[in-house]
Order: structure tokens, then sequence, then C-alpha cells
């Protein structure tokens, strides 16, 4: 009864399937190249399942780690997955036992999807998302997979590698500039973080960012509203 | 592997768990039925593009912009992600020719 619903949103996870591919592959290659082999790769993308997270994470396996770290950064580096349920509460409360699996699986990339696809006429929301989701971990653990394995078989300088992840940024940077809309929260991301990154040094710089972020956006807020108003033409909330 | 394999599974434990908070506070916040206040809806709506232009600094928050080779490498490769992304607005062939650019720069030129 699924198939329908997975072959339904296939074709729309498809710029999603080549972009997990490779930046899971750098994942798995970078991993591997701490000594992790492809089992321990596949291990973390079923449980963490988070890009920019397991990257970050790379770097939790060494002697001496601390815990308390280890909290605070994964913390930092996926605060911004707290907003992204905001917009989906309602959706995700009508999807019954999937809604934990949902919630779970709630990457950038998964994300974004749920907001660009529209729901075929002839397949239940309920089945089409949860299928976008599965889908969309499957790449990413496959991609990991592969990049393990390939990492292990074909040793080559990957130095660089890593820009994947940078590039990946850049690129929905990019793409919410194009959508168009107000750009002035990514101005104020952007240009707090480059202020806060020079003031504070490289190491504590991602906490006074966010609060001067969300002090600034919350203080424009009348402005900000207003130009999404006349932007868009439609009526802020 | 720098740490122990129970270590190793701790850390990804940790790192799974915080992850998945990050997710599920905003349905522990707003159960079924609870109205959202206007204030968080906002900002809900405008940190998205904020964060991703923090990560892209945090990303590049090690490199050395004031000596040489002046982030030259990270710059070159960011230009050719952003116009590649605006010329055909392909996910992949952005990533990865930005990727494979900067490797071969870092590995070969700078």
């Amino acid at each position: 009864m699924y198939r329908k619903a997975f072959r339904a949103a296939f074709p729309y996870t498809i710029p999603v399937l080549t972009g997990y591919l490779f930046i899971g592959i750098a994942f798995g290659v970078m991993f591997q190249e701490k000594g992790y082999n492809f089992l321990w790769a596949i291990l973390m993308s079923i449980l963490v399942y988070a890009g920019s997270g397991q990257y970050l994470a790379v770097n939790f396996f060494a002697p001496g780690v601390g815990f308390l770290d280890v909290i605070f950064m994964t913390f930092m580096v996926n605060v911004r997955h707290i907003f992204y349920g905001l917009s989906l509460l309602e959706r995700f409360g009508r999807m019954g036992k999937k809604r934990l699996y949902m919630i779970f699986s709630l990457t950038d990339e998964t994300y974004s999807l749920f907001f660009i696809t529209k729901v075929p006429k002839d397949v239940p929301e309920d089945q089409f998302l949860f299928a976008i989701a599965l889908l969309d971990q499957f790449y990413w653990v496959l991609g990991s997979a592969v990049g393990a394995l390939a990492g292990a078989l074909i040793p080559f300088n990957a130095e660089g590698i890593d820009f994947a992840m940078t590039a990946l940024f850049i690129v929905i940077f990019t793409e919410q500039w194009l959508a168009g809309g107000n750009r002035i929260p990514a101005v104020v991301g952007l240009l707090f973080s480059a202020v806060m990154r020079l003031i504070a040094g490289s190491d504590n710089f991602i906490l006074p960012s966010m609060i001067c972020i969300m002090l600034c956006l919350i203080s424009c807020r009348t402005y900000i509203e207003k130009g999404q108003k006349s932007e868009n033409g439609e009526t802020a909330a | 592997m720098p740490v122990s394999a129970g270590t190793s599974l701790l850390i990804i434990l940790i790192v799974a768990i915080v992850t998945f908070a990050t997710r599920v506070i905003p349905f522990l916040l707003f159960p079924k039925g609870k109205e959202i206040p206007p204030k968080v809806l906002y900002l809900g709506k405008v940190l998205p593009p904020a964060v991703i232009g923090m990560l892209i600094v945090y990303c590049f928050k090690s490199v050395n912009f004031f000596g040489y080779p002046y982030a030259a490498p990270e710059l070159i490769a960011a230009a050719v992600v952003v116009i590649l992304h605006v010329w055909k607005r392909n996910n992949l062939l952005s990533i990865g020719v930005g990727t494979v650019l900067y490797m071969f720069l870092v590995q070969n030129v700078f």
C-alpha cells in the first residue's frame, strides 16, 4: 500500500539523492580516515542522521574528548532544527505512529522538500511525507557506507573533501537568496557571525552570534515584516 | 580508532540524543492543539536563513584571511559554487564541482 507513495515521492527526492550520496560519501571517507570502518559509518548515519552534525562529530573521536563539549557543540550546530518543527506542528500531528520518525528525520533537506513539493491527489499526505523522509535517510546511509568502503579500498588524498559541507550551505544560502522574499535575515546571520568570529575567536563565537542574531531579528520585527508584506503582497502573521 | 569502541559508541549515542532533542523540542513545547505565540512563529520564519549564513561563517572559522594564501582556495571555490548555482540551479553540480575544485586548489596550487 506504500508502493504508490514511494513511487510518487521518488522523483522529488532525486536532488537529495545526488546531494546526500556526495556528502554522505565525504562523511564516510572522513570517518574512515579516523579509523572507523563502514559499519561504524552506517551505525552513526542510522542513529544520528545529521549532515553538518556528523561532519562536526568526526572531530569528537579524539583522546580526552569532553562530553560536555560534545553536547554543547552538537546542540549548537543543530539548534536551527528547533525552528523547523515550529512550522510542521500541525502536519506531523496528523501522522499517527509515523510522527516520531518524522521528527527524528527532520534534516535541512527533508524539511525543504516538505515545503517545495505538492502532495499528489491520489496519495495520502502522511504516506507521501513518510516516503520522502525514509528515502532521504536511505540515501544518507548508503552514501556514508560507500564513502567508508571506498576510502578503505582506494587510498586517495582526501584533503579538502570537507568543503562539500561548505558548498552545501552556500548552495542553500544562494537558493534562499534567489527565492526572493526578505533577505535581511540572511544578511544579519552572515554579518553578525563574521563580526563575532573576529571578536570572540574561532572557538567561542557561535553562541554570542546566535544571541545577537535573535536580538537583532526580534528588534527589527516590524521592519522585516513590513518588507515581507510589500514584497510578497501577503499579510504577515 | 583514536578512542575505544565503548567511548566511540557513547559519543555516537550522545550526538544522536542531542540531535534528536533539537528536533523534538518544538513538539514538546507545543503539543497538539496548543496555540503558538506570534513571536515564536515569526522567529521560526526568519531564523533559518540567518542560521545558514552563520553556518557558512562557521565553515570558514579556521581560515586565515590575513596571511598567505589569503583564503584564496576558499574564496575561489565559494565564488564558483555561487556562480554555477545561479547559472544551473543544480545542487549536485554546484557542490560537486566546488568541492573537486577546492580539493585541487589546496592539494596542487596553494
